[in-house]
């Protein structure tokens, strides 16, 4: 009983990891088409600007996570829209290859600056005991804040002027610019929107996995992955594939070792992707968004 | 033709090209100084491990030239960066033999890196010293590897755990050959203790999802769990161990916690009370270390770097050589290795060491201590531990031309 429990519960914060650090992808990649290898550094920016707000700035912690690592990160996005991806739009192949060099000069950068070994912040909350076990009362937390972000955004997408702006500028930017929209500014926003998701991503993991400058290899692959596989409706494509993914990778991983979940995860994409090669949302609930 | 200062300059600058390109030694070798090679880290992932490397070896060479050098000529140090990246290594280990004819170098720190630049060093007839702890093996009479191997630090660390903690032990490693060897080594010396392994979980290296794995050492009830975890990402097993409330039901030991600074990136809550077992630690309370970092702390400044085993050992590394070959009266590379064959010791900041002739490793002291946060603090030690993984493969008095990394399997 309690081991369903604890399975289960593992299960779903394994969903809201990948969840928390696909999202901020799931916009720029999956809406803008721009491939984002940065994406990591985007979220190790956020976990080290969460860390840094608390630690030597003295900020609140709740604060420093979930306002100034998002803002911080995302006024980031716009600078480095500016500056470099907008002049690459519709050049997938540039996209990659400048937001490459760009996350190699992040991690130079931030080791310049802030050093590579940096005191964390410790997870608030302690322990909740579930029978004979205990868990991580903040990993339960993150579990509300991925179903919040995920409703979140599909809602701003979906019942808001702003939502449906920019999913009308991305789709058709010259019929949206004769109708009286900038698709510049759009761009602009929604790329600082996305950059704003992954540096709340990185400050609301931080606590669970401290900061290095080289952090965001670990996650950069699980996130598109998990955008890849959700496919086109991004917010249901990227719930969809984290669920599948998740809790596949979780439950080989209770039967077995980490090796063989890690394993499971990337066999369970390529399965995904040989079967339904559009992603998910490719074959089905075509018209979720 | 006339020589114009135009064309003066080109022909010059095609010439410098021309001696670079055929390896020639740009910097004429002055014959009354001693060209002494380093290749550390100092960007790139590994620069935690590298940069305090570099700091205490050239503090070492301050320290032998301010004694006159050896045999009475200064060293030169050439420093080289291979950014944490291999191919370099290569590249650079050749520049260390071939241009700059280095008399020794030293460097390396993952086992990758070492086993990059001891073929080239081999071929090239040029004494390397690798100085870092790593899981045993190598067999390679032009190479001398000074840090711990796993024999020597977890024989000494599981019946200390054990008397303190109980008899079930829950093994976590880093899956790699590190990992797996010292995990073997664990499970040995548990069982011969009288205490049982319940199970030993291997992660890749890039693994900071910890949660199944808490809820099955939760589920398996050790009395401890033993922690041969690397590397950044795997630090984030101890954050959420402590997350989950586990930190004050079930306590660590581990062999590799404090060698990357774990203890500095978590916090002290966090960190407080892991047993961990290591060829130095920088409080460590006996003059010599005290002296160690007091020469350290001069030069460097008092928030000098965290002296743990690896950039101590480096220290010593550079001394152990100098003392060498100042006994053998010349730096020539045959001469300096019988020296350091013929029953070599070397008093330094971690104690007592000796050269093992049969290995090229170290008979060096072990420590047990206890984090309390930001440092450790001082269970017990012992001194002139063997590398016995490394003996229980490698002889090179029965068999000097080996040359190998061997696999240790127990």
């Amino acid at each position: 009983m309690d081991r369903t429990a604890i399975v289960l519960i593992e299960m779903l914060s394994s969903i809201s990891t990948l969840v928390i650090i696909a999202i901020g992808l799931a916009i720029i990649f999956g809406m803008m088409r721009v491939i984002n290898i940065a994406h990591g550094e985007f979220i190790m920016l956020g976990g080290y600007i969460g860390v840094i707000a608390t630690q030597r700035w003295g900020v609140n912690f709740w604060i420093s996570i979930l306002v100034i690592a998002p803002l911080v990160v995302g006024l980031f996005g716009v600078l480095v829209e500016r500056l470099v991806i907008r002049r690459l739009y519709g050049r997938m192949v540039d996209t990659l290859l400048a937001t490459w060099g760009l996350s190699l000069a992040m991690i130079g950068g931030v080791t310049m600056i802030f050093g590579n070994t940096i005191e964390g912040v410790s997870a608030p909350f302690g322990g909740v005991r579930i029978g004979a076990f205990s868990v991580s009362g903040y990993r339960l937390f993150l579990i509300l804040v991925a179903v919040a972000l995920l409703l979140g955004v599909l809602a701003v997408l979906r019942y808001t002027k702003a939502g449906l702006i920019a999913r009308g500028a991305m789709q058709n930017p010259r019929m949206a610019a004769a109708l009286g929209i900038d698709p510049d500014r759009v761009y602009m926003a929604t790329f600082g929107v996305g950059a704003a998701l992954s540096g709340l991503a990185g400050g609301l993991l931080a606590p669970l996995t401290g900061v290095i400058p080289t952090m965001g290899a670990a996650f950069i692959a699980q996130a598109f992955i998990t955008v890849i596989g959700g496919g086109a409706a991004i917010v249901t494509g990227t719930g969809l594939a984290a669920t599948l993914f998740g809790s596949v990778a979780k439950l080989v991983e209770f039967v077995s070792t980490p090796v063989i979940g890690d394993a499971a995860l990337l066999f369970v994409a390529l399965f995904v992707l040989r079967l339904l090669p559009q992603g998910i949302t490719g074959r089905f609930f075509r018209r979720a968004s | 033709m006339s020589l114009t200062r135009r064309s003066m300059l080109k022909s010059s600058a095609a010439l410098g090209a021309g001696a670079l390109a055929g390896g020639m030694p740009l910097i004429a070798e002055a014959a009354d100084e001693i060209v002494v090679a380093q290749i550390h880290d100092m960007s790139g992932g590994l620069d935690i491990y590298g940069a305090p490397m570099v700091e205490t070896f050239n503090l070492a060479a301050d320290e032998i030239n301010a004694a006159g050098g050896v045999n009475g000529k200064p060293l030169r140090i050439v420093t080289y960066d291979p950014q944490s990246n291999m191919q370099l290594y290569s590249q650079l280990a050749q520049q260390a033999a071939l241009r700059d004819r280095a008399a020794v170098v030293h460097g390396g720190i993952t086992s990758a890196s070492r086993e990059v630049i001891r073929p080239v060093l081999r071929r090239f007839n040029t004494l390397y010293f690798y100085n870092t702890l790593y899981e045993g093996g190598v067999c390679d009479r032009n190479t001398f590897c000074l840090g711990t191997t796993p024999a020597q630090t977890v024989e000494k660390l599981v019946p200390y755990v054990l008397n303190r903690f109980g008899p079930k032990v829950y093994t976590i490693a880093a899956d790699y050959n590190y990992g797996q060897i010292t995990a073997a080594w664990v499970k040995k010396y548990v069982e011969d203790n009288g205490g049982e392994v319940v199970a030993t979980d291997f992660f890749p290296l890039d693994v900071t999802d910890f949660g199944a794995t808490i809820s099955r050492i939760q589920q398996a009830q050790p009395d401890m769990v033993m922690s041969i975890l690397v590397g950044g990402a795997h630090v984030s097993f101890y954050r959420q161990w402590f997350a989950a409330g586990m930190k004050d039901a079930i306590p660590i030991a581990s062999t590799t916690f404090g060698g990357g600074n774990e203890h500095i990136i978590l916090t002290d809550d966090e960190a407080r009370g892991i047993i961990y077992a290591c060829g130095y630690f920088m409080e460590l309370d006996t003059p010599a270390s005290k002296d160690f970092v007091a020469r350290f702390a001069a030069k460097y400044g008092p928030n000098h770097s965290y002296l743990s085993e690896i950039p101590t050992v480096t220290y010593e590394g550079l001394h152990i050589w100098a003392k060498a070959a100042n006994m053998a009266g010349t730096t020539e590379r045959m001469a300096v290795i019988e020296a350091l064959e013929s029953d070599f010791e070397f008093d330094g900041p971690t104690g007592p060491s000796k050269i093992d002739a049969a290995t090229h490793h170290a008979y060096r002291s072990a420590f047990i201590a206890e984090c309390t946060g930001k440092g450790f603090q001082f269970i017990e030690s012992h001194e002139l531990q063997p590398p016995a993984d490394t003996q229980a493969v490698c002889d090179l008095i029965a068999n000097p031309d080996e040359n190998q990394h061997f696999q240790i399997s127990l």
